[in-house]
């Protein structure tokens, strides 16, 4: 199958990436290109074959249900661009 | 002098007291000085006096002894370890002055060690990529030259390709690479250098900047085989703050190094005489299996049949798990912000300005590969696939203790080559991906060069947690190839 314009739109949108519509087609061109290189893998059988989740090397661990860190909000916070007192900053996101 | 030394030889000499930490560490500042400007293997290099303050310390514990196993020796940091109070950028414009509060935990396990750091090196972006060409902080160098031709700029390989360059041009006495499908051994091979990438889950992921968190493996890059297992016990080690880091006990792994490898299995899978594969590197695959059998080794034929399947899953693999990971630059939290009127929009923005062309497409790709429609045709699949490349690796353990391949299918190529076409560019990684699907430990090893001058390397894969063997095999390929060329560009060559 190959990719669409909108498809490609539709994606950037979903990642959240912000395309200029003059960057849609190229970036079109490289993604269709991999997904047809890609496409290789519908020769190979895989009825019956389970996904592999991770390497499948240990098996997770649950860990005591302490308290291992905190306190260091203003740590957290120097990482941030905006701040404002002791909380992160957004635009208004409700009228 | 000091700067040619490998990890064991310094440590040696720093406990002979034959020279100091202090001027270790000066001599490699000064090479840094020097060199830096031309190779760009560093993005930061660490403040002199902060260095000094190490070394100094290191001193310290040489006179009270009470020395530890990396004491005093000058070390390079990969750019995607998080270091406390030290810069760290991923090589991009979206990090560019993150300074993380905190230290990941390899890179603490080496300063336990007594490791001194002397910078944060060069990379792909967010580790992405195969000849360090996407680092928002400039391509690297490869200290290497073609013969006859100084003009030609190559480049190291990736990502880990400022780790690799200045390992091998004297700026570090090795340095710390990841590896997510070859990082570490191609831009190891490209520059003449040893690179390893252990088992997944032998050293914690935590404070490592993720790429593709079920392939990601630090690991040590440096001049000598001997020296990879001496870094790694120092690096590996079970970490609570990492889900999927293995708590099996940490061997010592440099005593692996000059074992008899007398009648161990050497696998040669059929499947890696790739066609169009260069004559050189046949002939020096060639020689690689003729040395290993006079040391003894068992050469066995064996059949890995999913291998070409190998690059086509990686890349759908590691671009979801990649537009996973990087879902987090949100510009809120940390890192680049570009502002605008709607959350939305800081976000569309933040992450078209901050992100390369490179990283892009990946996380487009990856969104694509796990959207509604596509995520069974394309992540399921590719998930499925993985199994079967995995049980080939399992099944052919069940017949040999390692496997010898070529680690990369050229030398290091020119700035500019392959540039055009993607996956042209992936190609680079199609002997380095399958041990990386399916997290087994594999070993790059220098073992000649080419009629251009360039250095070549040889891949040995091991069976899960059997670092020892492949290390073992390693310095037995080391011995028999005596490789002790050194690049155009070095820290000792005539300044």
């Amino acid at each position: 199958m190959s990719l669409d314009l909108a498809t490609t739109r539709r994606i950037a949108k979903l990642a959240r990436i912000g395309l200029e519509d003059a960057e849609l087609e190229s970036v079109r061109q490289k993604l269709d290109g991999i997904l047809g290189w890609v496409d290789q893998l519908s020769e190979v059988d895989v009825e019956g074959v389970p996904p592999m989740v991770g390497t499948e090397m240990e098996a997770l661990r649950q860990r005591e249900d302490v308290v291992t860190d905190g306190n260091c909000r203003e740590a957290v916070l120097s990482c941030a661009p905006e701040t404002s007192g002791p909380f992160y900053t957004v635009p208004k996101v409700v009228e | 002098m000091l700067t040619g030394l490998t990890l064991t030889e310094a440590r040696a000499g720093l406990a002979a007291r034959k020279f100091s930490a202090r001027d270790l560490a000066t001599a490699h500042m000064q090479a840094i000085a020097r060199l830096n400007p031309k190779l760009n293997a560093y993005i930061t290099v660490l403040p002199e006096k902060d260095v000094l303050a190490a070394a100094d310390a290191a001193d310290a514990r040489y006179a009270d002894g009470t020395a530890r196993p990396m004491e005093g020796l000058p070390i390079g940091v990969k750019d995607l370890f998080c270091t406390k109070g030290v810069k760290t950028t991923a090589a991009s414009k979206m990090l560019a002055d993150f300074v993380p509060p905190y230290e990941s935990s390899v890179t603490q396990r080496l300063l336990d060690a007594g490791s001194v750091f002397v910078g944060k090196t060069n990379l792909d972006e967010f580790a992405m990529g195969s000849a360090n060409i996407t680092s928002a902080f400039g391509s690297v160098l490869n200290p290497w030259q073609r013969k006859g031709d100084e003009a030609t700029a190559l480049v190291p390989g990736g990502s880990s390709g400022g780790s690799a360059a200045a390992v091998a041009a004297g700026l570090a006495l090795a340095a710390t690479g990841t590896d997510t499908g070859g990082s570490i051994r191609q831009p190891a091979a490209f520059c003449g250098i040893v690179g390893l990438k252990p088992t997944y889950g032998r050293c914690s992921r935590w404070g490592t900047i993720a790429f593709a968190s079920s392939l990601d493996q630090a690991g040590p890059m440096t001049r000598s085989v001997a020296d990879a297992g001496l870094m790694l016990e120092a690096m590996a080690g079970f970490d609570e703050k990492d889900s999927t880091s293995s708590n099996r006990p940490v061997p010592a792994f440099a005593q692996a190094v000059g074992k008899s490898v007398k009648g161990l299995r050497v696998g040669i899978p059929a499947e890696y005489r790739a066609p169009g594969l260069p004559a050189e590197i046949a002939a020096m695959w060639e020689q690689g299996i003729a040395w290993l059998r006079d040391a003894g080794c068992e050469i066995v034929d064996v059949s890995l049949p999913h291998t070409k399947y190998g690059l086509a899953t990686y890349y759908i693999i590691a671009p979801a798990e990649c537009s996973s990971n990087l879902a987090r630059y949100d510009g809120i939290r940390f890192g680049a912000r570009k502002d605008a009127p709607t959350l939305d929009g800081i976000y569309e923005r933040t992450r078209a300005e901050g992100f390369g062309e490179e990283v892009r497409n990946r996380i487009l790709m990856g969104t694509y590969v796990l959207s509604a429609g596509y995520y069974d045709a394309y992540y399921l699949k590719a998930q499925k696939v993985r199994t079967l490349i995995k049980r080939d690796f399992v099944q052919a353990f069940e017949q040999v203790d390692v496997l010898l391949t070529p680690t990369a299918p050229s030398a290091a190529f020119a700035q500019g080559e392959n540039m055009d076409d993607p996956v042209q560019m992936y190609l680079n990684d199609i002997f380095t991906v399958p041990a990386s699907m399916a997290g087994v430990p594999a070993l790059s090893v220098p073992v000649g060069l080419d009629a251009k001058g360039l250095p070549l390397g040889l891949q040995i894969i091991g069976r899960h947690f059997d670092e020892e063997t492949v290390l073992s095999v390693g310095g037995a390929l080391e011995d028999a190839a005596g490789f002790a060329h050194t690049p155009t560009l070095h820290a000792e060559a005539g300044a």
